[in-house]
């Protein structure tokens, strides 16, 4: 058995146009010492199943299938009982540091709480272990900057408090929600290599969100490729990218400017927009914007089509999407 | 648009009421000039003083010192109605065209705003400007009396480009133009902003952290540091040879599709500011003595290529990683 098991996931949302489906029937799995890596545009349903996986669902989403953590279905499991798994069992890394952390509370505070809660250590031991963790992702100046207040700190600092306390409790699972997305370049590929060098060092389980192909190309060893709410692509990092087998990837592949492409050259834009999930059509989600669509397209959900070992596609004209064109790296 | 020795800082809060407020420095004397249908991108990390530039640039507001002259009028020596009169020549589009799109008017309104603004057009005038300045973005006529909510992010920043053409300025300023929007519709508003260089002979001072965007649009690129230009070069030149450790760094950190060997993290600089020397010698790799007595200017280290580093030779020597 997996660490996380996740069936046939479907998130239903309440939009003022009556209630469409942000997630549709997705299910992967994930084990300790694996990383995982869902993209996408925003729409696409990947920060839905992140926050499915850790019961943090918004007001008026109802989640349908099984979401196992250590056999343990979270979506059948008691407020209390979730309260016990997140920030203990499961880590949470979000976007936007300043609204995860409390600006009222000093860092080392907010780093010490989690160890209180659900490791019932003293205020003392708890402050202690909390600048240890401070220390170990290296926030600058660890003993003097752990007395700040987070709007003291700079972005990269903060994301760096919200690691040390998404680590607190030593969980199976980090959840790490657009990560770099707030920050600089150079401030992203720090706080990405530290990311990976905790999650190697405590053999931990990493769910990485981004809808950034370069910080999924470097950072998973598995990706999940998502379109209106449907995994349309799988597999391992590597032959996701080198194949881009489903049409949807191809064309986000091409559509990316790229170092050294040259002026003058036009983008292979992917022509239309990403449909609102009010507006889905009932088959391939991609339908609409595809240059191979046929009638069947529109048929049904395709079915996940082997593409090569692990790797997966929901495309039935997958034979010819390997012959559209690909762009360079 | 020339930009001479400009200089901008800004009052920190108080810390205690009983001392004076702190200043930062956004631009450190910043030359630059952009010549008319040439584009030029600014790209640098955030607190860099790219967006000043940029409100310096529109005349949104004065820099401490130095001129800001555009089609040789000095914009903050002008009188209030000559630079209102000359804004119709140059025009801004803002990165989140929902913060920048009134969502009580409709778009026929919306894109018409300059043009009121400046001025002396009949009703009838304005109605074909605005069919017009729509189809030029690939948005319709019809879609004049729709509300912004109506559209997608991408056509919505579309909505943000009619109305900085609609003057028909010589020069439009664009901060961070795409980074709103999705990849897939990223690269249509791209299209659209290159063909209207080409179209329009428009002059372009284009604001963006994303290094492969200037890359695309620019003949070029300035890269700014801590309020200073520290290199500047056309893009072929720059990303093929950087000659600043800072450019590098940006370079080095962009994520490729290809996987790379991890580096050693290192732990994060302090903000704190190094009195006198190079901004940047606190994160370079390469520093030396000199570094930390001596700021180095702007000088130029090739053809049309210059950079502010003591070692720039020594920098665009060493092989890439």
């Amino acid at each position: 058995m997996a660490l996380l098991e996740v069936e046939e996931l479907t998130v239903r949302l309440a939009t003022a146009r009556g209630p469409a489906d942000a997630v549709r029937g997705v299910s992967f799995s994930l084990d300790r010492g694996q990383t995982l890596g869902l993209t996408g545009e925003s729409g696409s349903g990947k920060s839905m199943t992140a926050l499915a996986v850790i019961a943090l669902l918004p007001e008026g989403a109802r989640a349908t299938g099984r979401v196992l953590l250590n056999g343990e279905d979270l979506l059948a499991a008691s407020e209390r009982r979730l309260c016990a798994v997140r920030g203990n069992r499961i880590g949470m890394i979000f976007q936007e540091p300043m609204t995860a952390l409390d600006p009222l509370h000093s860092v080392v505070r907010q780093v010490a709480e989690p160890l209180r809660l659900h490791r019932g250590l003293s205020a003392g031991a708890a402050r202690a272990e909390a600048l240890r963790l401070l220390d170990r992702v290296r926030l600058a100046d660890a003993h003097r900057s752990a007395a700040a207040y987070p709007h003291q700190l700079s972005g990269g600092q903060r994301q760096r408090v919200l690691i040390a306390s998404a680590l607190a409790c030593g969980p199976d699972l980090l959840v790490a929600d657009e990560p770099t997305t707030a920050l600089d370049a150079t401030t992203q590929s720090e706080i990405l290599d530290l990311i990976a060098e905790l999650v190697d060092e405590d053999g931990m389980a990493l769910m990485l969100i981004s809808h950034d192909l370069g910080v999924m190309a470097q950072n998973v060893t598995r990706t999940l490729v998502m379109y209106g709410g449907s995994i349309v692509e799988s597999g391992p990092t590597e032959a996701v990218f080198s194949r881009l087998a489903h049409p949807y990837t191809r064309g986000l592949h091409a559509a990316r400017p790229r170092l050294g492409v040259g002026r003058g050259k036009r983008l292979a834009a992917i022509p239309g927009t990403v449909p609102e999930i009010a507006d889905l059509p009932p088959g391939c989600p991609f339908a609409g914007r595809c240059p191979l669509t046929i009638a069947a397209c529109s048929a049904a959900i395709p079915p996940p089509l082997p593409v090569g070992p692990g790797h997966a596609a929901r495309c039935i004209r997958l034979e010819a999407a390997l012959t559209l064109p690909k762009a360079a790296d | 648009m020339e930009l001479a020795s400009v200089t901008q800082d800004y009052a920190l809060p108080r810390q205690t009421l009983f001392r004076r407020p702190g200043r930062i420095v956004a631009l450190d004397g910043v030359n630059l000039t952009v010549g008319p249908g040439r584009s030029l991108g600014i790209v640098g990390e955030s607190g860099a003083g790219k967006s000043t530039l940029a409100r310096l640039a529109m005349a949104l507001e004065r820099p401490a010192s130095g001129t800001v002259r555009f089609m040789g009028h000095d914009l903050n020596a002008l009188p209030h109605a000559a630079l209102r009169g000359l804004r119709r020549h140059f025009q801004m589009v803002f990165q989140d065209p929902n913060g920048s799109l009134d969502p009580r008017q409709r778009v026929g309104w919306i894109v018409a705003e300059p043009l009121r603004a400046v001025g002396g057009l009949s009703a009838e005038d304005e109605r074909e400007a605005i069919a017009a300045v729509l189809e030029s973005v690939g948005l319709h006529a019809a879609d004049r009396d729709k509300y912004p909510h109506e559209f997608s992010g991408g056509q919505r920043q579309r909505i943000a480009i009619a109305r900085a053409l609609i003057t028909r300025p010589s020069l439009i300023v664009a901060d961070e133009p795409v980074s709103a929007l999705d990849a897939s519709v990223q690269a249509q508003v791209l299209n659209l902003l290159q063909d209207l260089i080409a179209k329009h002979g428009v002059t372009l001072l284009l604001i963006s952290h994303d290094l492969a965007v200037v890359d695309h649009l620019c003949e070029e690129v300035a890269v700014m540091y801590r309020g200073r230009i520290v290199e500047q070069a056309s893009p072929e030149r720059l990303f093929a040879a950087p000659a600043h450790p800072y450019t590098r760094l940006l370079i080095d950190s962009l994520p490729q599709l290809s996987s790379r060997p991890r580096r050693r993290p290192m732990r994060a600089a302090s903000t704190a500011e190094a009195p006198g020397g190079c901004s940047f010698a606190r994160r370079c790799p390469h520093v030396r003595e000199r570094c930390r007595a001596e700021a180095p200017v702007l000088r130029e280290v090739g053809a049309r290529h210059l950079a502010a580093c003591h070692f720039a030779e020594a920098i665009i020597a060493q092989p890439r990683t």
